[in-house]
């Protein structure tokens, strides 16, 4: 349905939230966008997300980032089922204490593309650090739904992996119960 | 090491499993000296809660000796350190902790486990011991050794000199007990009624009188519990004696009490989510909570009156009379324990003799007989107060 009414929703709000338009909300079938505030400042988490090599440290199912040339990197993630994924990614914009956009190439196992901004919170809290991203579901409904159990698809990995990035920036440790050879990486 | 499992409903087992390890730097590990059986470990033992998984160490209130400590934390332990531990996990970093909220906390939950809170309550809960994957699955400390994450934050020192006994329930009961009745804002000849009289109930009434109040007034059904609710001070009434509400209006004039105390909370039917939720295998088909305590307290309350809430509930109730919550101006508290707010100050209240928390064990076991010190804690209501475990 296209609008042709004027929407009256006025506040600064992602296309996800509107109610029937998160298909359209970005260029893959699946989008979301998830919102967390940390109580650091905003250029250090901007700092810390802009040096992939930091990433690993609570990305838990990503192998390996591998920096290479203009803002392109490789990485290999734990998919579904076991197996790895892989793809290169490029930064598409990059806004110094606020926004990094990255794609990933063609020719690689998951189609993507995604930013994250920091925005200063209000007084006392920190930042906002929001993360967009909208991907191809690995073979259709039906891998979406495997992906989610086998608890891979990129949503909800993205969400457990800004709940770690608090958790390393507020508490400089990443939270688990599990035993020692089992924890992820910190 | 040897601890204390669940592996179904009615179904606790002693078992041998591995000693808990340092994972993080802010980590400790307890030499766990003694630990209590609460009642809401009876939720998981009749198989109430989802989220727990076969083998699952229990027990959140505990105590022992530091035997290592990780590097984050040893600025403010030390091996050989005698301390009581929260059963609230908090990292001390966060906004809420920061606030004092430190139930609140946004980071002790790990993140693959917060998914399933979250769906339930619109925010994930925050991390605990020993009480189900939905609070983070930490080994709990009815248990020869337990791992305590944040360890610069949690655990407090006990001083050379008190026993195990004194400071035990500073882990939770006390302050759960003190903050539900810190919550009623007790004024200069205020009467406060206090639903249940177990443990809870029963470190409320007693830090009711600490806080001022006038006349405390506990309902309870339980001749012994009764009992001790009348030491504390207590004026009782046995529900299956009296109407509860006629007494408490003829006993304040009318007025009915000023503040209500929830000691109660969800009555056998468990936590019961909205949605059948994807993680959580135990799941079935959960009746609601069945909040008698929470109407009759909201009923009874005098107007402009506070119904202060300790009392665990975990998902809906129907047929909340709300039109007298609003009507009567009711201001209603509630929210697990901020435990590490009160514990120092507490302690303080048990070093200067004003409480003496030991009135409440009944039973002391060693940690083997824990399985039958849970059957006696269900069974016996009447004679059976509180059940503390020595697992050394």
């Amino acid at each position: 349905m296209h609008q042709t009414e004027q929407k009256s929703t006025d506040a600064n709000v992602h296309p996800t939230a509107f109610i029937g338009e998160a298909d359209e909300a970005g260029p893959h079938d699946a989008n979301s966008i998830r919102a967390v505030t940390i109580g650091r400042p905003r250029q250090e988490l901007y700092a810390f997300w802009r040096d992939f090599r930091n990433l690993p440290r609570f990305m838990e199912n990503v192998k390996s980032i591998e920096l290479l040339e203009s803002g392109r990197s490789r990485w290999v993630v734990a998919g579904p089922g076991g197996k790895d994924v892989e793809w290169v990614s490029v930064v598409t914009e990059d806004v110094p204490g606020e926004r990094i956009a990255w794609r990933a190439e063609a020719g690689g196992d998951i189609d993507h593309e995604g930013w994250i901004e920091f925005r200063d919170a209000p007084p006392r809290r920190g930042t906002e650090v929001r993360v967009f991203i909208s991907y191809d579901p690995p073979a259709g409904t039906v891998g979406k739904l495997v992906a989610k159990v086998m608890q891979r698809e990129p949503r909800v990995q993205a969400r457990r992996e800004l709940r770690r990035f608090k958790q390393l920036m507020e508490t400089g440790e990443v939270t688990t119960s599990k035993a020692p050879d089992a924890a992820p990486r910190a | 090491m040897r601890a204390l499992c669940w592996h179904g409903k009615g179904d606790v087992r002693v078992d041998t499993v591995p000693d808990p390890r340092i994972v993080n730097p802010r980590d400790a590990i307890l030499k766990v000296t003694s630990t209590a059986i609460c009642g809401s470990d009876l939720h998981l033992y009749d198989g109430y809660i989802p989220g727990m998984h076969s083998g699952d160490v229990l027990g959140h209130e505990f105590m022992g000796e530091v035997v290592e400590v990780g590097p984050g934390a040893s600025h403010a332990l030390k091996v050989g350190d005698r301390v009581v531990v929260p059963f609230n996990i908090a990292c001390g970093n966060c906004f809420p902790c920061q606030s004092q909220l430190y139930s609140a906390c946004d980071n002790s939950n790990p993140a693959e486990k917060a998914d399933a809170s979250e769906i339930a309550y619109g925010y994930a809960m925050t991390g605990a011991f020993g009480y189900s994957h939905l609070t983070g699955g930490y080994a709990g400390g009815q248990a020869e050794y337990v791992r305590v994450p944040y360890a610069d934050v949690g655990p407090l020192k006990v001083p050379d000199g008190m026993a195990d006994d004194q400071v035990l329930f500073l882990s939770d009961i006390f302050p759960t007990g003190y903050m539900a009745a810190e919550n009623c804002d007790i004024e200069e000849g205020d009467t406060v009624g206090i639903w249940g009289c177990g443990p809870v109930g029963l470190f409320a009434i007693k830090s009711a009188f600490l806080l001022g109040a006038h006349r405390v007034i506990a309902i309870d059904h339980y001749p012994r519990r009764l009992e001790l609710a009348k030491e504390a001070g207590a004026e009782v009434l046995n529900y299956h004696e009296v109407k509860v509400r006629e007494a408490l209006s003829e006993m304040t004039g009318g007025r009915g009490p000023d503040s209500c105390i929830d000691a109660v909370g969800l009555e056998a039917h468990g936590f019961s989510p909205d949605n059948v939720i994807d993680e959580i295998k135990t799941i079935a088909k959960l009746a609601t909570d069945r909040p008698h305590v929470f109407r009759e307290a909201i009923m009874a309350c005098r107007k402009g009156g506070t119904v202060s809430v300790p009392g665990v509930y975990g998902g809906f109730a129907d047929k909340i009379p709300i039109g007298a919550f609003m009507e009567k101006g009711l201001t209603i508290r509630t929210g697990q324990t901020h435990t590490h707010r009160y514990m120092a100050r507490l302690l303080e209240h048990v070093q200067e003799g004003r409480i003496d928390p030991t009135f409440l064990i009944s039973h002391r076991l060693p940690l083997e007989e824990g399985p039958e010190g849970y059957r006696m804690f269900k069974g016996q209501q009447n004679e059976c107060t509180k059940v503390v475990l020595k697992p050394h």
